[in-house]
């Protein structure tokens, strides 16, 4: 899964990498060079050059002391520029590679979990899915583009130093080389061990979080009750248990760096000792003994961050591992095969069963007939299944194959491309939910082209009766909804969503319970202006209200899962059952009222 | 929200000036910081000094003579140190930790003083980042930003020092070098700050598109409108790989022009302390020694001009913190009040009255500080103890005002409130409110154990009382059924019980502190019947005999009130009683029909099912 995301960036990341190689390269060629000039050009060491540049031996020595100087200088500038310039590649293309790399990640995670089925999200918290997509794809990156990068890239610099350092003197290399592994096994080690105590600090961090965020979501009960004195009591224990634990850490931490220090300071020490004595002897030059002294100065930290890099690196399973997770998750697929939806024809019920687990049915052996172009209107009590009814005609979870079959125009949904048939049918939710774009964009969501079609966007909201109330927006219809823009009242949303519903026209609306925020009056003023508009499509209504029902084409009643009447309205209330029970009490409401006056 | 702020604020001196009253506790500590860290950094300095000894002396001399005094010495100053580093990090961490510690507790104490007003205006989230993570941020700050300057400064003054008295002539060509890094460096971090802004807005934007994504998924799915919210989707990533690139490029010119200026340092050195060298004015040694501190002082230089960028960033969680900090309250308790009642922390219970639970508004109009209309105008009721009011109106219509009123979350506009026929200001809030039972209508449970809970407004009930609070509300059931017992843990916010059983105990909470008066605000949730009944019952129960304010939604509760008001859209328009409010057939008779026909259809279903049974 890794090198899938990694397509496209693996080159910036080469580059990147050799870049670095590179500027390594300089970075090592110029303490060389120093010593060259301190040997040959003040020293009295004779020139020399390598036999490729025998030709170069007279010029240098035609030079003069002045002007060899000048031309080292210069040489230096002129590497320490080039090494600048790979210095900003391999900057650029290392970011250039994980900004890829994240961007690829987020978008395919982004268009996976789009494609999962909806009870993907109803088995999933939306704040453990947030954290995935957001935390644990920056440690994915940071693997990727600093520690692997750095892992590899601090090798090559020490394996390229040590072999300056072997070329320059074998004994000091070797003091050198073997100071490596000790500060690298030692700084993997106490940044494993470190991580527990690390842990019981963002434990502590936590516990302290949790009990700022209960005493400001409880703020009403702690002022109620009187306990402020309690709050704060509690919170000053638990802060400074935090506190001591993150002193406590970081004494280690103090210490930790202290050994650090120590070894690399006493390597320092052992260099320039045997170094001395070695010029002393005669087997080294000064300018070779400053050489060697700055390789190893420059050796210091990146081996000294290697060891936390590499502990860190062990974090990152935990990461992939979850992202994959998401990965892995099956997507909503189409059958092989899978047709457009047929619109023109009748959806049916046939025997369908269902529960949302295996144990508790929700939907028992439900038949029902919608004939093309009709309304129909289900009326039921509280979780007597009518939402799970229509979910199952968008398809949002899908019959299992002993559950009976949704047919549409003798075609089992099943065998529908799911887009196409929630494309053809529209519903408007009990609790809406709205995009936080502007209201026009809202109305106009399944259009392309939003600006194109003002003209249907107005038309609807004003069938939804929402078109006085946007204009009455300073910003009208580019208001912004949602968490950055204005909080819009129940009724508001609703009439949003409806407005979203009859801009899209599709063959089929569905309306659950959508009315049930707006005042009656609007109510009645949305409900004539839908029937007007609804004329030609299939509706269907969902209410426990019979006045939105009654004149409906057919009327089912649900309860417990079950139909138990269906037929119009006059036929109900002439079949005397629930129906004209509720029918009886929600008419005859004035009178009883009437009643309870007198 | 309150993290993509796109505002750069300015305060004086970075703000600092404001902090300090809050850092003077503990300026010695930061004092003896600041001796070891330039006690360190001198250290540092020296090392460079044996390198230059090395080569003039055993090399350039062709002796070891003092090849031993070499060693020892060197040793001595690497543990010196050590020693000061050890100790200086490690009091920089404590300052850190000590000055987060201190804040935090000052900050969550002056929330507890807050009003209402403050919390209404600020979400819990803003606040709670306040809490925790300016509070941190800012102790990072002033240990660790002091710690470096005393490193970085002493560090370069001091080879600057050695600079200048070796050949000051070198010295200077080397600061040749100083104003171009400076200003390149200033250049860059100038359009890095911003880049990094621009970065962190865009990433907010990104959590918010998956949040959307996620929560939006019904919609989405039925819309078919998946294709649309990937291509925004990708535009925004696309935009954030555009920015976060272009923020490495401004970093790469940096780092480059950095590390160039000081290999031009270098060159410098090289070529003029060269033929120095080679007129005999300079030794090789020394010629070294330059090398190492035109090369060492670029990172101070370097942290001095970005370190600005740092103060930039952190003035924000100054600013918010310590405009936290100077908030005052809007009810307060007058000094007076404070000298016979106590405060909230010391409460002199010696001097309380008994409450009776009399209430009466009069001329009261109010209107919250963030609002320009008047909720409430010229508004008096007499609400005589034991009355029970009920306020119905639709959600979001304002229901609250009047119970935030009698609890003095907040303190009308003008006219009075009194309480057993005295103003409420002559009492403490807290005499107040430990007369208030107060159960909300989402439940709030604090983790912890049930006792726990059930005793934080009456800390020294016993668990008879308990037990008999639990009876009353006929809640001991979920005792019974937990293994174990008071002793079960409710988990974070109580979420390991159901809504219904959290609604009880959050009722026999409120009994058990004996209030006079009672707020309660109905859940409109649904639950299941068998426990509606039980709270119910419940309500029934506890109401009796206590002045009683509900913010009311089932018909019962209602249709039985004293005195019911009607809001909408903020305002009190109706107020009666159920009949007088039914004959008027205004706002008030509309919203019952309403309430009614729902509820009416479900009991319609309910009882046909059970005839089935």
């Amino acid at each position: 899964m890794l090198f899938s995301f990694l397509r496209g960036c693996r080159a910036f990341f080469v580059i990147s990498i050799a870049a670095s190689v590179l500027a390594s390269l300089c970075e090592l060629v110029i303490p060389k060079i120093i010593s060259y000039t301190i040997d040959v050009g003040l020293g009295d060491v004779p020139f020399y050059v390598p036999a490729p540049f025998a030709w170069a031996e007279n010029f240098l020595g035609s030079l003069g002391t002045a002007r060899a100087l000048a031309l080292f200088a210069g040489l230096i500038l002129a590497i320490a520029v080039l090494m600048g310039c790979c210095k900003y590649l391999e900057n650029v293309f290392n970011r250039k590679g994980a900004e890829t790399l994240v961007e690829n990640m987020r978008n395919r995670l982004y268009e996976h979990i789009g494609r999962l089925p909806f009870a993907w999200y109803m088995k999933n918290q939306t704040g453990d899915i947030i954290q995935r997509c957001t935390s644990d794809v920056e440690t994915v990156k940071a693997f990727l583009s600093e520690q692997l990068t750095s892992v590899v890239s601090t090798t090559l610099l020490i394996g390229m130093s040590l072999g300056f350092m072997f070329g320059i003197n074998t004994t000091l290399a070797c003091i050198a080389l073997v100071s490596i592994p000790i500060v690298i096994a030692y700084s993997a080690f106490f940044h494993g061990k470190i991580g527990a105590r690390f842990q019981y600090c963002d434990e502590n961090e936590g516990k302290l979080s949790s009990i700022v965020q209960e005493n400001l979501t409880g703020v009403r009960v702690v002022r109620a009750f009187g306990r402020e004195k309690y709050e704060v009591d509690k919170f000053t224990v638990q802060n400074n248990v935090y506190c001591d634990a993150w002193v406590k850490l970081s004494r280690l931490m103090s210490l930790f760096w202290a050994a650090g220090d120590l070894i690399s300071g006493l390597q320092v020490m052992i260099i320039l000792v045997v170094g001395a004595v070695l010029c002393v002897d005669g087997s080294l030059t000064t300018g070779d003994f400053i050489a060697i002294v700055s390789y190893n100065s420059m050796l210091t930290w990146p081996v000294r961050s290697l060891g936390r890099v590499i502990s860190e690196m062990s974090k990152t399973g935990v990461s992939i591992g979850r992202i994959g997770e998401i990965m892995a998750a099956e997507a909503e697929q189409d059958v092989s095969g899978a047709v457009d939806a047929d619109m023109d024809g009748d959806i049916v019920f046939d025997h369908v069963s269902f529960g949302y687990d295996e144990s508790a049915k929700i939907l028992h052996d439900v038949s029902l007939e919608i004939k093309k172009g009709s309304t129909v209107g289900i009326l039921g009590m509280t979780g007597s299944g009518k939402s799970t009814l229509v979910s199952l005609l968008c398809r949002l979870y899908d019959l299992p194959e002993d559950g009976g079959k949704i047919t549409l125009a003798g075609r089992d949904i099943r065998e529908i491309k799911a887009s196409s048939l929630r494309k053809n049918i529209g519903i408007v939710l009990q609790e809406p939910f709205l995009f936080s774009r502007t209201l026009r964009e809202n109305i106009g969501m399944t259009f392309d082209d939003v600006g194109a079609n003002e003209a249907a966007i107005t038309e609807a909201a004003r069938a939804a009766c929402l078109d006085e109330t946007i204009r009455n927006f300073t910003n009208g219809y580019e208001t912004t909804v949602g968490e950055r823009g204005v909080t819009l009242s129940g009724g508001q949303k609703q009439r949003t969503a409806i407005a979203r519903l009859l801009a899209s026209a599709p063959p089929v609306m569905i309306f659950d319970d959508s009315l049930s925020a707006v005042d009656s009056e609007t109510d009645a003023k949305i409900r004539a202006a839908l029937r007007e508009k609804t004329a030609d499509s299939t509706v269907i209504l969902i209410s426990h209200r019979i006045q939105t029902l009654m004149s409906a084409d057919k009327i089912v009643v649900m309860a417990g899962g079950r139909i138990t009447e269906s037929g119009t309205h006059e036929e109900l209330l002439r079949a005397g059952g629930i129906y004209k029970k509720i029918n009886d009490i929600q008419t005859g409401l004035p009178e009883e009222i009437a009643q309870e006056r007198g | 929200m309150d993290e993509t702020n796109t505002k750069i604020t300015h305060l004086k001196l970075f703000g600092i000036p404001r902090l300090l009253p809050h850092l003077k506790a503990h300026a010695p500590m930061m004092v003896i910081m600041i001796l070891l860290g330039i006690a360190g950094s001198a250290v540092d300095i020296v090392f460079p000094k044996y390198q230059e000894y090395a080569i003039n002396h055993f090399i350039g001399g062709n002796t070891l003579d003092t090849i031993v005094p070499f060693i020892v010495t060197y040793a001595m100053f690497l543990i010196l140190k050590i020693i000061f580093d050890v100790n200086s990090t490690f009091m920089a961490s404590k300052i850190e930790m000590y000055i987060g510690r201190d804040l935090k507790k000052k900050t969550f104490d002056h929330l507890q003083t807050l009003s209402f007003s403050y919390f209404n205006r600020n979400s819990v989230g803003y606040v709670h980042a306040r809490v925790m993570s300016d509070t941190g941020r800012i102790g990072t700050l002033v240990s660790w930003y002091l710690m470096d300057c005393v490193w970085n400064i002493t560090y370069m003054v001091g080879a600057l020092a050695v600079m200048l008295r070796t050949n000051w002539k070198l010295t200077l060509i080397v600061l040749i070098v100083i104003p171009i890094v400076t200003t390149i460096v200033a250049l860059m971090q100038k359009k890095l700050t911003d880049a990094n802004r621009r970065i962190r807005e865009m990433n907010s934007k990104i959590t918010g598109s998956f949040n959307e994504g996620i929560t939006g998924a019904k919609t989405v799915k039925t819309l078919v409108t998946e294709d649309k919210m990937l291509r925004r989707f990708t535009g925004e990533t696309e935009e954030m790989k555009k920015i976060s690139v272009s923020e490495a490029r401004y970093r790469g010119i940096l780092w480059t022009s950095l590390t160039a200026a000081s290999y031009i340092a270098l060159a410098l050195v090289l070529h003029r302390g060269g033929v120095l060298n080679v007129d005999g004015v300079m030794a090789l040694g020394t010629l070294s020694l330059f090398m190492s501190y035109s090369m060492g002082i670029m990172q101070p230089i370097r942290w001095i001009v970005s370190s600005l960028s740092q103060l930039i960033t952190v003035q924000v969680n100054i600013e918010r913190l310590t405009g936290l900090l100077e908030t005052e309250s809007d009810v307060a308790d007058s000094a007076e009040v404070i000298a016979k009642y106590g405060d909230m922390f010391e409460p002199k219970r010696e001097n309380w009255e008994e409450l009776q639970g009399d209430i009466e508004f009069e001329n009261v109009s109010f209107k919250y500080p963030d609002g320009d209309e008047y909720v409430l105008r010229d508004f008096s009721l007499k609400i005589p103890h034991g009355t029970n009011v009920a306020i119905v109106g639709e959600t979001g219509a304002g229901k609250s005002t009047l119970v935030n009123l009698v609890c003095r979350f907040f303190e009308p506009t003008s006219g009075r409130l009194l309480i057993d026929g005295r103003d409420a200001r002559e009492r403490s809030q807290l005499w107040l409110h430990s007369n208030i039972g107060y159960v909300l209508q989402t439940p709030h449970l604090f983790s912890g154990t049930i006792r726990d809970n059930l005793k934080y407004g009456a800390p020294d009930a016993t668990d008879e009382e308990i037990m008999a609070a639990l009876e009353t509300v006929s809640a001991a059931g979920i005792i019974e059924k937990s293994e174990k017992g008071l002793d079960t843990e409710v988990g974070e916010g109580g979420d390991l019980l159901s809504t219904g059983e959290k609604q009880l105990l959050s009722f026999a909470r409120a009994i058990l502190c004996q209030p006079k008066i009672l707020v309660l605000d109905e859940a409109t949730s649904s639950i299941d019947t068998f426990t509606e009944q039980l709270i119910q019952n419940a309500i029934e129960k506890v109401i009796a005999g206590r002045t009683t304010f509900m913010i009311a939604h089932r018909l019962s509760t209602v249709r039985n009130a004293d005195i019911i008001l009607v809001v909408r859209d903020g305002v009190i328009v109706e107020s009666g009683t159920h009949k007088e409010l039914i004959a008027k057939r205004g706002y008030y008779y509309s919203l019952y029909t309403r309430q009614y026909e729902r509820e009416a259809t479900d009991s319609a279903f309910a009882g046909a099912f059970a005839e089935k049974k």
